[in-house]
């Protein structure tokens, strides 16, 4: 089967060649693992960076090849985040209370432990009992099902109470930016056990590999974020490449058409919010470690417009754009406000990029999406003198007459 | 004669507006029926009734032998049990090839997780040759569909049509914009069909309804004015008086 | 007794005539001793006399004698107000006179206890409270009603008849019942003046009242309840927690006090012998009841003292009753209190319930203001404008821009209404015609391009503007707020807000219905291509509408900024909520959208009510109602209707 995928995917066996060859430049550049001409703190953004990736992956499945704009889906990368994130902190502060613990004469009690854990994590938001939600964060078998479990319920449920009730288009992303909203604000609170807006901090280290250090580390992160990306890549490229791929494309183009060719357009539409969403939640996973904090800032909901922005750059509707469109914009955008590009005097006006990358960019993005709806991506069609069909005229997109049609559809 | 689409006495408001009044009809396992009048009289919110897109307030649809009521299923379902849809305007997935609209539309399982794991086989493709050659697109398999002639455009969906094997299909103004060359060939697949199916065919143009040599139902205000055949209707003086006699 | 006390209170207020004569220099002439060397029993008289002589310095007199002003001349045992000025005094004999200097060792500086200090400031306050200033007497009174003493009562008595000021009249009398219902000493004086309130809602009668209500919590042994004035009776495991109790028997010394994990590691890591506590090993130890077992061991081998087991703990909590008893003994005053109380609260909730609708009805205002604009650009033009709250912040702006031209309030904000129209309309067309124009059909596109402006406005904004918030400063006649009593408030901004949105609403009324340009735009609305073949220039009527809902969204942003902070983040804030007021409410109508603010505004302010402490789970809780709510009512409150909305 997979033979049969590369073989049909040109451009799959491409990517998968790019990403190890850039993985294998990284790792002999390491600090930890090579000539030491990438810095650790690089080793992490670039690990952070391919995190980013597989999230635009996700997110150019459901908008780019769906047609649904979900402004909710870095809700999603932030609660796998948390759930990780979760076990992170807890395992590793139960080792700083049992080491503390140790020093006593008695050996503790379990319930000494769990105290010094709770007093040790929720001290800071004036609270000493460790709440109902981390009841499994000593596990980390059970974290880590919850992080598929957790954010796919959430999808699986939000989904279907959008689907069902035929919200499509602009009021889908309303409604779904409106529940990344609603989860940053719970999250907020101080009484929404975790820890409101403080968040979660010190998840770089690495419970059980004290004495790893993070050069290390960051280097272990980075190929796993690398073989996520390169196995979501795989599979993702199998789902869109097949008659699965043509149902959701066909449902983008004209969702009505499809629904009297006898296809159920929501369970579809279902199956790949909540499928996205894991795929999201997972690269959370992947990207929280290497952050070291998250918090419900997180969850902003302008993150998960980002996440558009960054796939339409890159070119919608094919994954390779996402990619190329995460990386770039996250790397441009971290280069620029890192304070790292010269700034430019034009006399009555300095422009300092630290101030002034967010309106580049914002421009950047209006033209992109005026001139050049195929972002990226869209040079690889030139170079490969490849033409889309010529409609005449005709938009993108779903025909005008099924739009209104949608819309207004009960 | 059994019928295997029956609708009975149904109505819909829009607002206040009566579009579709006490409205009977039924038709046979295999036959051609052609549905005309005047714009406003119905026939497209009949359309959409039937096939689930639009919910009467009252009246019943049932199908088939067991009589499923189509009242109680979603779009999806009722295209699923077998009732086909050809839009006015040609509605093929034009960003896709010819070969995978045809493959959107035949007939197999519509369940996410089957068609996640579906992969076309020999008979698939044989079959969708064959059902492109019959539609004349033998040799544009590979072309992405938004590149066809309208004509084209309008055989691919009839195409489509034929591989969702529909027990009952209800074509919406298939003449519309065609060539008289493509109108007789038209005519001639739509009778061909009706052979094992039952079509329901909307038209406007007379000359084309009078091809297809069928029984006519005429609707006008939302309900049924009369019904036989073509030289049967036009004679009667109601239907002069709405549709032809004002001319 | 309450005559007698009615006699009382009319001599206190005659005395002052009756002794007129007397001056306050005679009054300590003759009371030397008993003011050299005073003790709270025995000065009580020389203290009303001073009060009772009418003089002018007898209140000057007491005041310095409470506060070391007061010196005696060694020499002739003569009193002075006295003044430290260089190394000695200044004084004032007692008629007022300058008398001279004298250096410190010549006077004694009185240093009255603070038993006397009491009774001296609370004679004072008689004086002030009869005081010939109204603002001084007013001023004794809020200090009386800050911190009201039992001392306090007969003097506000006393000074209630001579009141000539009918404000301060009517506070002298609301203040003596407040006093009464406190400090009196009959019972039922105190029962008339609780229900001579009624459901009054001032916060003053309820911080009267609530002191009455006090309670402590009291542990009895066996099942006679104690001979006190009892609030109720609490049983153990449901109104107060096992834990609790039993501090309550510790405290009450019934019961030992129980060992504190802590205390018990303590005690067992100072008994370590050879690797064992209390004959079980160390390593067993890390498990509580195997600790238990230690210290029982040794409890028993006495090295350590006692402590209550938890079963232990159980049977005395078991044994003992427990009472909430009022710290007033008398169950008749507790009673009319709680019965006060009781109506109080229940007047308080109804007007809570006024309250909170004159709020939702506020921010309904508030959110019809910043949604109405986004509304008519979705509703015309199906396009979703992201950079709305842009021009929200854009018209704050404006306003901040006017005023720091125009230093009148009142004018710069007639000045900055129309000219934040003025410049987020431009803004809008411009938009419209350099961006969205090219975007119609897409409407995924133009909210993710629209998107693209408002990060780049948002960021020029705060690159122009700063991050810090800029003051928009409402006119000094929109200051304070409409109160009807001490619940029911409304501030003049939210009026003027209010009435803003109402104007609104006519003004758009109007432009739909009886205008050319009203009548083009609702056509375009439902069709479109039709309204383009009659002659209208779609094209232009959506640059008109885009440039109005734009236009309305910075006469929004003025009205905003007068309440709110004005940073680049203001539009932000109320971007998501104008979104759901638009989806709520259903498109095309000004209905819709009215009746959409009314449900978000309205709803947000029950959730908070009904949880005050957060409005992050208000929030919260309101996104999720409305997407439940979006399963019922897919298409909004007011929907299109008609064919046209299902083709």
């Amino acid at each position: 089967m997979k033979q049969g995928i590369l073989a049909r995917n040109p451009s799959v066996l491409i990517f998968l060649a790019l990403l190890a060859l850039f993985t294998l430049i990284v790792t002999f550049g390491s600090e930890a693992y090579g000539a030491g001409f990438v810095s650790t703190s690089f080793v992490k953004t670039l690990g952070k960076t391919l995190c980013l990736c597989l999230a635009a992956l996700a997110m150019d499945l459901i908008w780019g090849y769906a047609g649904i704009l979900s402004l909710g889906h870095m809700a999603f990368f932030a609660l796998g985040g948390y759930l990780i994130g979760m076990w992170l902190m807890y395992a590793r502060t139960e080792e700083i209370v049992v080491a503390a613990l140790a020093q006593d004469a008695l050996p503790a009690t379990a319930e000494e432990i769990r105290q010094g854990i709770a007093t040790q994590i929720f001290g800071v938001v004036g609270s000493s009992d460790l709440p109902l939600v981390w009841s499994f964060a000593y596990s980390l078998p059970i974290q880590l099902a919850l992080v598929i479990l957790v954010p796919g319920l959430l999808a699986l449920i939000f989904g279907w109470l959008a689907f069902r009730a035929r919200v499509t288009g602009v009021y889908l992303s309303i409604l779904t930016q409106a529940m990344t909203l609603a989860l940053a604000l719970y999250l907020f609170q101080n009484d929404s056990g975790l820890r409101g807006n403080n968040g979660l901090s010190g998840l770089q280290n690495l419970p059980g590999l004290g004495d790893v250090g993070q050069d290390q580390l960051s280097v272990w992160f980075f190929w796993t974020s690398a073989l996520a990306l390169a196995g979501a890549y795989i599979v993702l490229s199998g789902v869109v490449g097949g008659k699965f791929g043509s149902v959701i494309r066909a449902i983008r183009d004209d969702e009505a058409r499809v629904r009297f060719l006898g296809y159920s357009v929501e369970s579809y539409k279902l199956f790949i919010f909540t499928l996205t969403a894991v795929i999201c939640a997972i690269a959370g996973v992947l990207y929280y470690p290497q952050a070291g904090i998250i918090n419900p800032a997180e969850l902003a909901p302008i993150a998960s417009i980002y996440l558009a922005v960054w796939v339409a750059i890159g070119g919608r509707g094919r994954l390779y754009g996402a990619v190329i469109g995460a990386a770039f914009v996250s790397l441009m955008s971290s280069l620029f406000t890192g304070g790292r590009v010269p700034a430019i005097d034009l006399g009555i006006l300095r422009i300092d990029w630290v101030d002034w990358w967010q309106v580049l960019l914002g421009v950047v993005f209006v033209l992109v999406t005026l001139f050049a709806p195929k972002g990226i991506g869209g040079l690889f069609d030139l170079a490969l003198h490849r033409r889309s069909p010529d409609r005449k005229g005709a938009p993108l997109g779903p025909e005008d007459g099924s739009l209104q049609e949608k819309e207004a559809l009960e | 004669m059994s019928s295997i689409l029956e609708v009975s006495g149904i109505s819909v408001s829009f607002d206040g507006f009566r579009a579709i009044n006490n409205l009977s009809f039924s038709i046979g396992p295999a036959e051609l029926r052609a549905i005309i009048g005047p714009n406003g009289a119905g026939k497209s919110t009949f359309m959409d009734i039937v096939t689930g897109k639009t919910r009467p307030d009252e009246g019943t649809v049932t199908f088939g032998e067991r009589s499923l009521n189509c009242l109680r299923m979603s779009e999806a379902q009722i295209a699923r049990a077998g009732i086909g849809r050809k839009f006015q305007r040609p509605t093929v997935f034009e960003d896709q090839t010819v070969t995978e609209n045809l493959t959107l539309a035949l007939k197999a399982s519509r369940n996410p997780l089957r068609v996640l794991g579906w992969r076309r086989k020999l008979i698939d493709a044989e079959r969708i040759a064959a059902l492109a050659a019959q539609v004349g697109l033998a040799d544009q398999l590979a072309r992405k569909s938004g590149e066809l002639s309208h004509g084209q455009k309008q055989w691919l969906e009839i195409g489509m049509l034929l591989a969702q094997e529909p027990r009952v299909l209800l074509v919406d103004e298939p003449a519309a914009g065609m060539t008289l060359a493509e109108r007789e060939q038209t005519t001639a697949m739509l009778v061909d069909m009706a052979k094992t199916r039952a079509v329901v065919v909307v038209e406007h143009d007379m000359e084309f309804i009078r091809r297809l040599n069928c029984k006519v139902t005429v609707l006008h205000e939302g309900s049924v004015l009369a019904e036989g055949s073509l030289d049967h209707v036009t004679m009667n003086p109601a239907v002069i008086d709405v549709y032809l006699g004002r001319g | 007794m309450r005559l007698i006390l009615m006699a009382v209170a009319l001599c206190a207020a005659l005395m002052p005539l009756s002794l007129r004569a007397e001056t306050a220099a005679a009054i300590a002439a003759a009371n030397a001793a008993k003011i050299e060397k005073p003790s709270r029993q025995t000065i009580g008289p020389v203290i009303e006399a001073l009060v009772a002589s009418g003089d002018p310095m007898a209140a000057a007199v007491l005041q310095a004698w409470a506060s070391k002003g007061l010196g005696l001349r060694k020499s002739d045992k003569a009193f002075f107000l006295i003044m430290p000025e260089g190394d000695g005094y200044k004084l004032t004999d007692l008629t007022g006179a300058d008398a001279g200097t004298a250096p410190k060792s010549e006077i004694s500086e009185l240093k009255p206890n603070a038993g006397v200090r009491g009774l001296i400031a609370t004679a004072l306050v008689q004086f002030t409270l009869s005081d010939p200033n109204p603002a001084k007497r007013a001023e004794a009174l809020t200090s009386i009603a800050r911190d009201p003493k039992t001392e306090h009562l007969a003097p506000l008595r006393a000074a209630l008849a001579g009141e000539t000021d009918p404000a301060l009249n009517a506070q002298k009398a609301r203040l003596e019942r407040l006093l009464t219902l406190r400090f009196d000493p009959d019972s039922a004086q105190r029962v008339t003046a609780i229900d001579g309130f009624g459901a009054d809602l001032g916060i003053d009668l309820r911080g009267a009242l609530n002191p009455l209500l006090a309670t402590t919590r009291l542990v009895a042994t066996g099942d006679a309840p104690p001979a006190a004035n009892i609030a109720n009776e609490l049983s153990p495991g449901r109104d107060l927690t096992e834990a609790d109790a039993y501090d309550l028997l510790v405290a009450a010394n019934l019961a030992p006090a129980r060992l504190t994990a802590a205390e018990q590691k303590a005690a067992l890591a100072a008994n370590i012998a050879g690797g064992m506590v209390g004959g079980i090993p160390l390593a067993d130890l890390s498990d509580q009841t195997a600790r238990d077992r230690a210290y029982t061991a040794l409890e028993q081998a006495g090295t350590v003292p006692t402590a209550a087991t938890s079963d232990e703990v159980t049977a005395a909590v078991a044994a003992h009753r427990y009472y909430d008893v009022y710290a007033e003994p008398d169950p008749a005053v507790t009673g009319a209190a709680k019965a006060a109380l009781d109506r109080i609260t229940l007047k308080q909730g109804a007007m809570e319930v006024v309250d909170l609708g004159l709020d939702a009805l506020s921010l309904s205002a508030i959110y019809f203001l910043a949604a109405i604009g986004l509304a008519i650009t979705f509703g015309v033009m199906r396009v979703i404008n992201m950079a709305h709250g842009e021009f929200l912040t854009l018209g704050a702006y404006t306003g901040y821009v006017v005023q720091q031209w125009v230093p009148n309030y009142t004018a710069s904000i007639l000045i900055a209404l129309p000219l934040a129209f003025a410049v987020t309309f431009a803004a809008g067309v411009g938009i419209e015609r350099l961006v969205i124009r090219h975007l119609y059909k897409r409407p995924l596109e133009s909210l993710l391009a629209t998107f693209g402006i408002s990060i780049a406005l948002q960021q020029l904004l705060k690159n122009i503007f700063g991050t810090q918030a800029r003051p928009l400063t409402a006119p000094a006649w929109l200051d304070g707020a409409l109160t009807f009593n001490d619940v029911v408030s409304i501030s003049y901004i939210r009026i003027a807000i209010f009435v803003l949105a109402l104007i609104f609403l006519c003004f758009f009324l109007w432009l739909m219905k009886r205008t050319r340009l009203g009548l083009e735009v609702r056509a375009v609305t439902q069709n479109p291509t039709m309204a383009a073949s009659m002659g209208i220039n779609p094209d232009r009527i959506n640059m008109l509408t885009f440039g109005l809902g734009s236009g309305i969204a910075g006469i929004a942003g003025v009205a905003i900024g007068l309440y709110a902070k004005v940073t680049s983040e203001l539009g932000s804030d109320y971007i998501v909520q104008s979104f759901m007021t638009v989806v709520v409410g259903g498109v095309g109508n000004i209905w819709g959208t009215l009746a959409g603010a009314s449900m978000i505004g309205g709803l947000q302010k029950v959730i908070e009510w009904m949880n005050p402490s957060n409005t992050l789970a208000a929030q919260t809780y309101m996104i999720l109602f409305i997407i439940l709510f979006i399963q019922f009512r897919p298409r909004g409150i007011i929907p299109i209707k008609g064919r046209a909305a299902g083709d």
